[in-house]
């Protein structure tokens, strides 16, 4: 299963706890499971990627394994400990304050 | 018993203002939606228990929501605003061409006569309809067709923020748009045409004939005289009595001319509403004096209404949508600040006083009379 871990207000939108759990069929990457967590959550589509472009949104920010993977090709394979569970992969609202 | 509630959007969540009609005592709900940017909510004039609130943040876009317990309780509806085919390109700050791009929904029209009805006006400038209560979304994009590609934005993005709907023949909408101007459909929102011959802005466009362009603020219509309009546009407050085929200048004796938003009178289609700010680059009140002008004329000869309201050390704004009236007897006014007051006037702007002092900048107010 891969951890996702949402934002306060997406949280609160979808009325999800602060992780969801998802199952991603190969290859783990970044769009399947933004993909996958769309389709649990319609909702969020358009919220963390752009709906047109499927760009990440420019305040959104994607970390996992103490690595920020938000520049990174979104069909590149996520890190093995996120593949595996013992990770979590983070959707974060980016630093964007005075 | 009758009342009034009074729906507030802000930087950081919506509230629900309620009171009695003798709008003395009031119960504030919220914030609603909390910390995110609420650019407009407003009810249905056919259902009020119906709510429709434009949410969103730069972080995760767009939302609307939609309440149907008269705004205690919130649901997301849809949030796909597509552009029809290839939006193409406007014009940008630097003259180059822009490409079209959604940002946010700026304000919300329920229609006057069916609840699942509603009209979204959005930024980059377009105008959407939902026929299924805010599920889903369909652009009327014969807007567009009005020399879109010389529209430009203002230095508030490129908004259509003002949809007024003739509430005798709903085939007749007017929006307006920074810094496009106003344009006018007959069927529907399948064609339009500017509205904007009498505008004159020498110091925005410098050609006299421009028929779009001009930086329109807000317009405003009493319902039962519908082909009488108002405009607080840039600079200068203008009146069409022919539903914006001609506009003429109706400033007169205010302190200045320039501001964002303008209100009828729910019973005296003459009696309109404007809140004066120094100028394009000092939005506050003149002489740090917050002060409501209020003509009986149908303009031209204004009178300040200051009782209850700041006289002095007062820089706040009101923004385009944040000037409503209720349609008791006598007509109450309410207008929100940038500061976070809402003020009320039971007495059609004679005395006021703030029902609430402190929250977020208010980004709008509208205004249900509830039987």
């Amino acid at each position: 299963m891969i951890r996702v871990v949402l934002p306060h207000h997406l949280r609160t939108l979808t009325g999800a706890g602060k992780e969801v759990s998802l199952e991603v069929a190969a290859p783990v990457t970044q769009r399947t499971v933004i993909d996958a967590l769309e389709a649990r959550y319609p909702l969020l589509r358009g919220m963390i990627r752009d709906r047109t472009t499927q760009q990440r949104r420019a305040l959104i920010r994607f970390f996992a394994c103490g690595q920020d993977l938000s520049h990174e090709a979104p069909d590149a394979p996520l890190p093995a400990a996120v593949v595996n569970g013992e990770e979590a992969y983070l959707i974060v609202g980016a630093m964007a304050g005075g | 018993m009758s009342g009034v509630r009074v729906l507030v959007g802000t930087r950081k969540g919506a509230f629900v203002l309620t009171s009695d009609a003798a709008r003395q005592r009031w119960d504030v709900s919220g914030p609603h939606l909390s910390g995110w940017e609420i650019y407009h909510v407003k009810g249905s004039s056919v259902n009020p228990d119906r709510i429709y609130a434009s949410q969103s943040t730069g972080w995760f876009g767009q939302l609307i929501q939609r309440s149907d317990d008269g705004g205690q309780t919130w649901a997301p509806v849809g949030n796909e605003f597509t552009y029809v085919g290839d939006p193409g390109t406007h014009m940008w700050y630097d003259g180059s061409q822009h490409p079209w791009e959604f940002k946010r929904v700026w304000l919300l029209e329920p229609s006057p006569n069916d609840p699942e009805v509603v009209y979204a006006g959005v930024e980059d400038a377009a105008l959407f309809r939902s026929s299924d209560g805010g599920v889903t979304w369909q652009e009327l994009d014969g807007l567009r067709s009005v020399k879109g590609h010389l529209w430009q934005p203002g230095a508030g993005g490129m908004c259509l923020h003002t949809i007024v709907i003739d509430p005798r023949n709903e085939q007749r909408i007017f929006v307006a748009i920074s810094a496009a101007g106003a344009f006018r459909t007959d069927d529907g929102g399948a064609t339009w045409r500017p509205i904007t011959r009498g505008l004159h802005s020498p110091y925005e466009l410098p050609d006299p004939d421009a028929d779009v362009g001009h930086c329109v603020h807000s317009i405003a219509m009493h319902p039962n005289r519908p082909e009488v309009l108002y405009m607080q546009k840039h600079w200068d407050v203008m009146r069409s009595d022919n539903s914006g085929d001609l506009w003429y200048e109706v400033s007169g004796n205010l302190p200045s001319d320039f501001g964002f938003p303008i209100a009828v009178h729910a019973h005296e289609p003459e009696t309109i509403y404007v809140v004066p700010i120094k100028s394009d680059s000092e939005h506050f009140p003149p002489d740090g004096k917050l002060r409501v002008y209020r003509s009986r004329t149908g303009g031209n000869d204004w009178e300040a209404l200051t009782n209850g309201l700041p006289q002095s050390n007062c820089y706040v704004n009101v923004l385009r949508s944040a000037l409503a009236v209720d349609t008791l007897d006598a007509c109450g006014v309410y207008f929100g600040t940038t500061g976070g007051q809402v003020y009320a006037s039971a007495d059609g702007g004679d005395t006021w006083s703030a029902i609430v002092h402190d929250l977020p900048p208010v980004l709008s107010v509208e205004v249900q009379t509830l039987p």
